[in-house]
């Protein structure tokens, strides 16, 4: 690339003449130096966003005029209970001491928790479905927002979907909580909530299979 | 030679004008994954990181426009509340770093070391224990602060889920309810189908 000057040698003794200088630059380092910018602005650069995930939490002031809470049928209640090793135990219903609802060992995977969920869920999560399909085929033009605001009131008109609660021990990894909120999002579940675990439901994992 | 200077110059020129620079993270963090597509706020947000290890630390940008300088007026802020007076160097050094976690005694000799690596070493995590709740006096001031504030959390995915909700519980007796956990995207779809019978 760069080019070489040969001196002219041979003639003794001669009028030494002016060297023919070449017009071209040599841009090798300049070229040299331009990788290397463009090298360490691609590696520096963040690329991919990070997204976020937004849970809303209830309000935990204490409220004087406060009733009990809403009565929710315990045939929808169905209880998701996390611990350590990504296992997943899940009930139907309510656990009292007396008659122990009996535990369900699962996992995170496609035929975990999903169909388990996509089950119960399945009238809701059909509407939604067809729903987007339009959308994403062309039958139907709105804008995103009015889409947003129609799943958003299939899921308050929703009267037969599960009402999950997910309740994770001390064992429980972040992440865990952050698929299982996750799998809510991908099965279109209506009413989540994330509670603590009671004392029968601790001694119900004590006793689960491994 | 000359097509090549001049696509190099091209490309330079882009990713000079593209490059958003990756803020330093006071702890390495692998973030879960989800299926929410929703962006990271840019301006007026306030993480919370929670390491592995169990430790937090904390960060709030300058907001949109630069000129409101929220981190200045936080430490500030915070100087009053643990009776600390902070000098003008100082408070506009805190306000070009980013994230950190130490207890506030050790606030003045982080900002006062010039070395970077060395800075690392003082990274303990805020302190979030009942006497002494550290993490809650800087939520606090840094709602008053930028009253637009919205609360991100970016939790390791490994760190354990109680120490993530000792953060939530105390952002949940500050009023904060809503919380953007940072994930990485991970596509996941289920059609109609795969629904099964």
């Amino acid at each position: 690339m760069g080019e070489i000057i040969q001196e002219e040698k041979g003639k003794k003794g001669g009028k030494r003449k002016a060297k023919k200088h070449s017009t071209r630059i040599d841009m090798t380092p300049m070229v040299d130096l331009m990788c290397l910018l463009i090298t360490f602005f691609m590696l520096t650069t963040a690329f991919s966003k990070s997204k976020v995930m937004v849970i809303t939490m209830p309000d935990k002031t204490p409220d004087k005029e406060k009733t009990d809470g809403p009565i929710i049928s315990a045939f929808r209640t169905l209880n998701i209970l996390l611990t350590d090793g990504d296992k997943v135990y899940y009930y139907q219903g309510l656990a009292e001491p007396k008659k122990l609802p009996e535990l369900i060992k699962t996992d995170f995977s496609k035929d975990g928790i999903r169909k388990v969920l996509l089950l119960r869920n399945k009238d809701l999560f059909t509407k939604i479905a067809e729903y987007r399909e339009k959308r994403l085929t062309g039958k139907l033009v709105v804008a995103d927002t009015t889409a947003d605001n129609t799943i958003k009131k299939f899921k308050s008109e929703d009267k037969k979907g599960p009402i999950v609660l997910i309740k994770a021990d001390e064992k429980t990894k972040y992440k865990d909580i952050v698929n299982i909120i996750d799998e809510m999002a991908i099965c279109n579940i209506a009413s989540y909530a994330i509670v603590d675990l009671n004392k029968v439901e601790i001694e119900m994992l004590k006793n689960a299979p491994k | 030679m000359t097509p090549m200077v001049d696509l190099f110059s091209l490309l330079l020129t882009f990713f000079m004008l593209t490059a958003s620079f990756r803020p330093q993270e006071a702890a390495p963090i692998t973030t879960p994954s989800s299926v929410s597509e929703k962006q990271t706020p840019d301006n007026d947000v306030m993480t919370i990181y929670i390491a592995k290890d169990g430790k937090v630390f904390f960060n709030i940008d300058n907001g949109k426009d630069t000129s409101t300088h929220y981190r200045i007026k936080l430490l500030e802020k915070i100087g009053e509340q643990y009776k600390m007076k902070f000098t003008p160097q100082e408070l506009s050094k805190f306000g070009t770093m980013s994230s950190f976690g130490m207890p506030i005694k050790d606030i003045k000799a982080w900002l006062a070391e010039s070395d970077s690596k060395l800075r690392d070493k003082f990274m303990t995590g805020v302190p979030m224990d009942s006497t002494d709740n550290q993490l809650a006096w800087w939520v606090r001031m840094a709602r008053l602060t930028n009253l637009n504030a919205e609360v991100a959390l970016k939790g390791d995915a490994d760190a354990k889920y109680t120490d993530v909700k000792k953060v939530m519980d105390l952002l949940q007796d500050n009023k904060v309810n809503k919380f953007n956990l940072i994930t990485n995207l991970q596509k996941e779809e289920v059609l109609l189908k795969d629904l099964p019978k």
